[in-house]
């Protein structure tokens, strides 16, 4: 009698036998499939197909929509995931090209969306000349600008994490680079990658209007997709197409979650390094589904596949790679190439720079950059109001919530679709209310820069009071603590780095959203705030470049100096409060 | 099922496997300094045999043993591999870590079958290969779990099997069972022996690094004893006992003693003119402090002076009866001897008069002796007082004394110092530390 383990028993090939689990798999593996080449099939398709079948607001042709706008989603998180994990390991692997690449990641993220997207559609567009394709490129990059950047991060993060006793084992057992990047690196950044993809498509979501519904200068394109039917229902004021869209993307969003992201979620638990198993394991009945047929196994070995694809050639003898603590160059020439170097990054930023304002100069003056700092200093006015606002709502809310391990169950993916609703949806209520009531857009359209983005706060501060260990709060009941010192000495410090961590994300976010947030139309009614949000948004619809650039500049000035000198330092400190040993 | 098929190495000649000539192991610490952590390191593996590197910690054993497998190369001196010139990680040579550094992603089978991957061995060779080795070493049940769902034995189990399946000369263990219990690290030591006489393991030559005394005795065919500061072969031992050895055999247990009095050699009073607390790397002000607590000590002393030892203590019965290793003891004994409330000799501990008295006392009085041995006895100790109590404000950095210290320790040695000189000044009442501040004072709350 010989007991094999179930790992053993789908290995050789000539027992595999597909099983009723593989029926179901292929039914849905089939039907996107399909989906994929009807989707495909129409982005091949000539420009002029737009214009003889514009965009509708006929409800029918909501699901249709919501397959490309899905498509388009899956294709930038696609590249998104390509683009991290390329950028990330260059970042991490190399110190000279991280030098470099982490600062410019950090203005990446800042650059709001239309900054991105007014400069590429023209480029996008002249790519594949009179096809659909170009638009479509144009409107996935722009989605892509949308997610890229914190999966970038995490991977960044994690590569340079990786415990060292891992690194040493792969090393001995002469793992080569290109194998222990797949078996080792990628694995172990796969928690944060898939927690942080979650966290970018409700990312991409929010911007869907802006990426779908092009209109640059004279260039103006609504691709057929979700957004674009929510831009065309707020140009027709029509309150039920709004509805419609937002009931499907309800539903987009959900499939989304259940289809995609829970089992990856699931699935990623496997790669967590920490040797306990966490109590809020993520469960997916997909994942179980799939786990249970015997393709998906074979599937999953796709790294290992990887790994083994490319062999590096080896020299027949036994040296392999040259050890990493000490290269044979000397401290002397060392120093030599570090200067060259930040001497070449030094001149070539300078140089970047002053094209940029010459670039600038051909088309604003002194004058316009006094208004950008002046609508900048509007905007940081509103998103540090506003993120001090959401906080007083959602500290306590989040921590009643993350203290009930089965609300939290519930809550977390909650917010996590409220996060991904674009603030276009609610313009209906919010210009209504506003010209009824005549109120200031100044004042009331800024709640709309955090419609998205308070959620960041609310999920952060669920994690951290769900994550406060439970001996403290016994101890702090059985010292009768409550009222003022339970919530100061007790509960607030204990979640701090949770918050700033929340607070860091809700106001990148905030930023990024002030340029759907301080213009908002209804019809043929517009209201504007004064901003630095609408400033670019205005000049991005009259195609202005050079306000455009000055605007995008200033904003990335803007979030960096808050980031350096408020969160950052905010953030020490949390993390000093909580640290132990 | 068949029976596990591991070929054995062909049969070898006599030549050396690792021969280490002068080797010097320098890291950089500033522009001015460097840390010396091994210099001048002879050294020879022959065939056929398991040789213990028995060190403290610091002592650079494991910069050692990671020198010998090619993970690291030396700052000077030659290092050959079976007659040639090392240059990255060697074929041949397998590791074992005291982490056990599994891949939690992979199963037990995956684990085991990655030094082949890496090798590009066919998938079904591979698959039979791992299963002979996950049977060699006990593990047949457990091929599809994670290490996660695993003890430590079992984690550790896999660690061995997934070095021995690459059928390595040589197995290098980097402190293999310190992280398990005493238990199960006998179960694991018994095992392995066992596999290694009966010729059931496919190696040639087993190397160990440890600082676990008995664990070296029980295991090795010749002890090297590294000494610290820098770390250098200091004493080489064949051991002749036959196996199976016990642990309660009289020359086991002279060897052990024998063991702890070389380990305690060069810091005993008597060792010639140097003075106590030399057992730590660097010298006066800028001396390398372990950080013990206060519990600890007072625990040790209070141990020393009970029954059976009343105030003198053959190291090995101590650490047995406080159930520590050489490694977690000696610092402690170093700690007592440097403030003068215990004396190292030819292995024993004696309890001076001031550490009788020290038993004796009560809280207040004990923390006042202890204070004042510190000021008189810790160079830092005395040097920080004196600073604070010159200055206005009577406060001082941290990093004033990091830094200084970090001319001649490393970051880790010097963090570690200051931490211990705050948590013994503050038990002594010689000074207080501000954390969020990182700042040295004279304030005394009361």
């Amino acid at each position: 009698m010989v007991l094999r383990p179930p790992a053993l028993e789908v290995a050789p090939l000539r027992r595999y036998a597909p099983n009723l689990w593989d029926l179901l798999a292929f039914g849905l593996l089939f039907t996107s499939l399909v989906g994929v080449v009807q989707g495909s099939r129409a982005m091949l398709a000539p420009l002029a197909e737009l214009r003889h079948h514009p965009v509708s607001l006929e409800p029918s042709l909501l699901p249709s929509y919501a397959l490309r706008t899905t498509l388009r989603m899956l294709a930038a998180l696609g590249a998104s995931l390509v683009f991290s994990l390329g950028y990330g390991a260059l970042a991490a692997k190399s110190r000279r090209a991280g030098m470099v690449l982490v600062p410019l990641l950090d203005i990446l993220q800042s650059v709001p969306i239309l900054g991105f997207l007014s400069f590429t559609v023209v480029g996008f567009m002249a790519l594949f000349p009179g096809r659909v394709l170009g638009a479509e490129l144009a409107a996935i990059f722009a989605i892509f600008t949308s997610q890229a950047w914190n999966m970038t991060f995490s991977v960044y993060q994690s590569l340079l994490t990786v415990p060292p006793e891992l690194e040493e084992a792969a090393r001995s057992f002469h793992l080569s680079a290109w194998q222990r990047f797949w078996r080792l690196e990628v694995p172990f950044s796969v928690p944060g990658l898939v927690w942080n993809a979650m966290m970018s498509m409700s990312g991409g979501w929010f911007f869907v209007v802006a990426a779908e519904a092009i209109s640059v200068g004279s260039v103006s394109i609504a691709l057929p997709g979700i957004g674009s039917y929510v831009a065309l229902a707020i140009t027709q004021q029509d309150p039920i197409a709004v509805g419609w869209a937002v009931l499907t993307m309800l539903v987009v969003i959900l499939l989304y979650d259940v289809l995609l992201f829970r089992p990856l979620a699931a699935y990623s638990e496997k790669f967590r390094v920490e040797s306990t198993t966490s109590d809020l394991t993520s469960r997916s009945w997909v994942l179980l589904a799939l786990r249970r047929t015997r393709l998906f196994p074979r599937l999953l070995g796709a790294t290992r596949t990887l790994s083994e694809a490319w062999r590096p050639p080896r020299r027949p003898r036994r040296p392999t790679t040259t050890p990493r603590a000490i290269t044979p160059r000397s401290a002397g020439q060392r120093a030599v190439i570090e200067r060259a170097w930040l001497t070449a990054v030094a001149l070539g930023v300078a140089l970047m720079g002053a094209r940029l304002m010459r670039f600038i100069a051909t088309g604003a003056g002194w004058s316009d950059l006094g208004t950008a700092l002046l609508y900048g200093g509007y905007t940081l006015t509103r998103v540090l109001v506003l993120v001090a606002l959401s906080s007083l709502v959602w500290v306590p809310v989040g921590v009643w919530v993350g203290l009930r391990p089965r609300w939290a169950e519930r809550v977390q993916p909650l917010a996590q679709v409220l996060a991904a609703f674009p603030a276009n949806v609610v313009f209906p209520v919010v210009v209504l209310v506003i010209v009824r009531y005549s109120l200031s857009p100044d004042v009331w359209l800024s709640p709309l820069m955090v419609l998205g983005s308070q959620w960041y706060l609310l999920f952060n501060v669920i994690a951290g009071a769900s994550a406060f260990p439970s001996d403290l709060r016994d101890a702090a009941a059985s010292l009768h603590l409550g009222g003022r010192s339970w919530w100061f000495r007790v509960i607030l410090p204990g979640i701090l780095p949770y918050y700033v961590t929340g607070a860091i994300t809700a106001s990148g976010a905030a930023w990024n959203a002030s340029i759907v947030a301080e213009l908002a139309s209804w019809g043929s009614t517009t209201l504007r705030a004064h901003g630095l949000g609408a400033y670019i948004a205005d000049a991005t619809a009259a195609g202005d470049h050079p306000r455009i650039v000055l605007g995008v500049a200033v904003m990335c000035a803007f979030v960096l100096m808050l980031n350096r000198l408020l969160w950052r330092p905010l953030y020490r400190l949390a993390m000093r409060h909580t640290h132990q040993e | 099922m068949t029976s596990p098929t591991l070929t054995a190495p062909s049969p070898e000649s006599s030549a050396p496997l690792v021969q280490l000539e002068g080797v010097r192991q320098v890291f950089p610490q500033s522009e001015r300094s460097e840390l010396v952590v091994l210099d001048g390191v002879d050294f020879t593996l022959h065939p056929g045999e398991i040789v213990g590197l028995l060190g403290r910690s610091g002592s650079g054993k494991s910069t050692l043993l990671r020198i010998i497998s090619g993970l690291l190369r030396p700052s000077a001196g030659t290092v050959r591999w079976r007659g040639e010139p090392v240059s990255g990680p060697c074929q041949g040579v397998a590791m074992v870590f005291q982490s056990f550094a599994l891949f939690p992603w992979l199963t037990v089978l995956q684990n085991v079958e990655l030094g082949l991957e890496a090798q590009g061995v066919a998938p079904a060779e591979r698959r039979r290969r791992a299963l002979a080795a996950i049977d060699l070493i006990g593990l047949d049940g457990f091929e599809s779990a994670y290490p996660k769902e695993l003890s430590g034995g079992m984690r550790q189990r896999v660690g061995l099997a997934r070095a021995l399946v690459v059928q390595p000369r040589l197995l290098l263990m980097d402190e293999a069972f310190s992280a398990l219990d005493v238990l199960t690290a006998e179960t694991l030591r018994t095992e392995l022996l066992d596999g290694w006489i009966e010729g059931r393991l496919p190696i040639s030559s087993i190397l160990m690094v440890t600082h676990n005394i008995e664990e070296a005795v029980l295991l090795c065919d010749r002890i090297l004893v590294l000494s610290s500061h820098p770390g250098r072969v200091t004493t080489e031992f064949p051991v002749t006992l036959a196996h199976p050895r016990n642990r309660l055999d009289p020359p086991f247990r002279a060897l052990v003693d024998h063991l702890y009095g070389v380990m305690t050699q060069h810091l005993t009073p008597a060792a010639g003119a140097r003075h106590a607390g030399e057992g730590f790397p660097g010298v006066g002000l800028r001396m390398a402090l372990p950080r013990i607590s206060t519990n600890r000590l007072a625990g040790l002393l209070e141990a020393l002076a009970a029954a059976p030892f009343q105030g003198k203590a053959d190291l090995p019965v101590l650490a047995a009866s406080l159930h520590m290793t050489a490694g977690e003891l000696l610092p402690a004994a170093e700690t007592l001897q440097l403030l003068r409330l215990a004396v190292l000799a030819d292995g024993d501990l004696h309890l001076t008069e001031a550490g009788q008295r020290f038993v004796e006392l009560d809280v207040d009085a004990r923390k006042r002796l202890f204070g004042q041995h510190l000021l008189a006895h810790v160079p830092l100790v005395a040097r920080l007082c004196q600073v604070l109590a010159e200055r206005a404000d009577h406060r001082a950095p941290f990093t004033r004394f990091s830094q200084e210290l970090e001319d001649s320790l490393s970051a880790q040695q010097a963090e570690d110092t200051l931490r211990a000189v705050i948590s013994w000044g503050r038990y002594g009442e010689l000074f207080g530390y501000d954390e969020h501040l990182r700042q040295f004072n004279l304030d005394n709350p009361t």
